[in-house]
């Protein structure tokens, strides 16, 4: 509160002898701001970095008093990549969340063109009625899901979770693009369709360039929901298109020693997704909240 | 109709009004009409389908006998699905977890996002990097915190957690048999204080900071600051955080079903996970479709404030 004082008062009367204990205080209030935040920072981060560091330690450093000083080892990498499969539940992820995430932009792209350039008395109920359904619970749900999967054969199949995966962004797909369309100047649309572009063309040569930022940032984040999605792919899926969600799952029932392993894999599976969201987080808002805080 | 009176449960009106309307053009315009019914129809025929097939099963099951053990024992039941899932305490119990387990983790993250967004928005060293660092949780997918926690965190013998209490001359917790349902809310906490973080620190930005320097200047601290003008001005930000936590978080179930299974008895159990068993353990159809009906109700109720909120912000 002092701080705060004098900072307005210096402020007002500026005069130069004051300058040197106001600055020595300013720098106080900045160390202990960066102290606190630091330490509430990593205190939140510690699970992942510990699970990291885990994740190089033999499984009998694992289980030892916690320590950051032990001999780094690979094994269990090599480990889990050799005998746990760990490629195939990786591939299966990268399939139904990539996959799942194309084809939800090929859907969406021509819904948001429609809606912020060629809007109507409907559009905003359209949009609306689009976000409600993702308010349907997913556990809602779940039973006639898994049995009309079960009737046709789409349980544990990568085609039926990217089925499930593109319906189930495909709201926030379409509000994000969405936005960004509508951030887009009209007037260069305008000026193609005065050199005789067609609405095809329109999209493909000025839309898609023009806002690639956007739709890039609205698939990063379909790939990252897809990616940690776990409802379904758990429900879904058992040994044959089980994606990395479900394949950690079974280290929940484990038999000796374990942590080592559990970590290594842990940390394949969620960095490509950590550094993702990284990349996106501003975007992100605008997808996760329906351009309700931007 | 007012697009603001929308609601999910209105919805389905809202989608044969989206087909009526090119037919009527209201802009008058026919190749605009044409083309918007082209271009959106797939988005939203799609959408329509994977709404309204398995809603329509979910209560047609909810009114059937249907035990997928008993192939015998089929037909119309009426609300007896109904009567059997409300006079059974395992509802009750579950509604009671679902609610604890929400009420805990939206308090935690929202005023823990709340003061940690207004320390982010101060300027420090390296304040980029430890914003980045805070926000990380909310990528990792549910098993793998689950699982983490539960092992190298929580663990009675060789978890952190109890390794620090031992230090501190602590009496070491057996988190997960002791306290369950604490463990359960502390995990999907952590999940989710980086959401609120995050969308309350971009609310941050659009805060006037000439406001508060004038406030400052009329001297007000920085307690009175937090009350009188950042609260107001990320009231809007919080609300939004708070039913998007709220229809996520009434349906956990990856961080039950790695960690607790729902144990010890029903400690853990929410509305998901209790339907989850009903239906893919008991294979109880009917009961699960009914507590199914009633899972989409409550988001529903939530679901309304929500939309009608995003509707108010879209006719800006």
């Amino acid at each position: 509160m002092t701080t705060a004082r004098t900072h307005s008062v210096s402020g007002a009367s500026a005069s130069p002898v004051k300058r040197s204990p106001l600055a020595s205080t300013l720098l106080n209030r900045r160390l202990w701001l960066g102290v606190l935040g630091w330490t509430l920072a990593l205190m939140i981060f510690f699970p992942i970095f510990w699970m990291v560091l885990t994740g190089f330690k033999t499984e009998a450093d694992a289980i030892a008093d916690p320590s950051l000083i032990f001999s780094p080892t690979l094994e269990n990498y090599a480990e889990v990549q050799s005998r746990a499969g760990y490629a195939k539940f990786a591939f299966n992820s990268v399939v139904v969340a990539f996959g799942s995430t194309l084809l939800a932009l090929l859907i969406a792209i021509p819904a948001a063109y429609s809606m912020a350039f060629l809007p109507t008395k409907r559009t905003k109920g359209t949009l609306l009625w689009m976000l409600s359904t993702k308010m349907l619970p997913p556990v809602g749900v779940l039973v006639p899901i898994y049995l009309l999967f079960r009737d046709v054969g789409l349980l544990d199949t990568r085609t039926g979770l990217v089925i499930v995966y593109t319906l189930m962004n495909l709201p926030i797909v379409v509000w994000m693009l969405y936005t960004f369309f509508k951030d887009m100047p009209k007037d260069i649309l305008e000026a193609g369709r005065m050199d005789g572009a067609g609405t095809l063309q329109e999209v493909i040569y000025l839309l898609l360039p023009l806002t690639l930022p956007g739709i890039a940032s609205t698939g990063l984040l379909a790939v990252i929901l897809s990616w940690n999605e776990a409802f379904w792919s758990l429900n879904l899926t058992s040994s044959q298109a089980a994606p990395l969600t479900a394949y950690i799952a079974s280290f929940s029932s484990p038999e000796g020693l374990f942590w080592a392993k559990l970590s290594a894999a842990s940390t394949m599976a969620i960095a490509p997704i950590i550094v993702f969201g990284w990349l996106t987080q501003k975007q992100m808002v605008r997808g996760l909240t329906f351009g309700a805080v931007k | 109709m007012s697009a603001g009176r929308v609601t999910p449960v209105g919805s389905f009106l809202a989608t044969f009004m989206v087909t009526d309307m090119n037919k009527t053009r209201t802009s008058g315009r026919t190749i605009g009409g044409l083309r918007t019914l082209s271009l959106q129809a797939p988005a939203v025929s799609l959408l329509f389908l994977w709404m309204i097939v398995p809603l329509a099963m979910t209560v047609w099951f909810s009114l059937q006998r249907y035990n997928l053990l008993m192939p015998g024992m089929t037909g119309f039941a009426g609300l007896e699905n109904y009567e059997y899932l409300f006079t059974d305490p395992a509802l009750w119990s579950a509604m009671g977890t679902t609610l604890l387990m929400v009420g805990w983790v939206l308090v935690i993250t929202v005023v823990g996002g709340t003061l940690l967004a207004v320390l982010f928005q101060q300027d420090f060293m390296g304040r980029g990097i430890a914003r980045v660092l805070a926000i990380s949780p909310f990528f990792v997918m549910p098993t793998v915190s689950a699982l983490v926690w539960k092992n190298m965190m929580m663990h009675p013998a060789n978890g952190v957690l109890s390794w620090v209490a031992e230090s501190l001359g602590l009496p070491a917790v057996d988190w997960f048999s002791s306290l369950p349902l604490t463990s359960i809310i502390i995990i999907v906490a952590w999940q989710w204080l980086p959401f609120a973080l995050l969308i309350l620190l971009t609310a941050m930005q659009s805060l006037d900071e000439d406001q508060v320097e004038a406030a400052r200047m009329d001297g007000a601290g920085p307690i009175a600051i937090f009350f009188f003008i950042t609260l107001p001005h990320l009231k809007r930000a919080i609300s939004v955080v708070i039913m998007i936590e709220m229809i996520f978080l009434l349906t956990i179930f990856a961080e039950i079903f790695v960690t607790t299974s729902g144990g010890p008895g029903l400690a853990t159990t929410n509305l998901a996970y209790l339907i989850y068993i009903r239906a893919l353990l008991d294979f109880d159809v009917g009961m699960a479709s009914a507590g199914g009906v009633v899972a989409i109700i409550l988001a529903n109720i939530v679901a309304i404030f929500l939309v009608r909120m995003v509707a108010k912000n879209l006719e800006n």
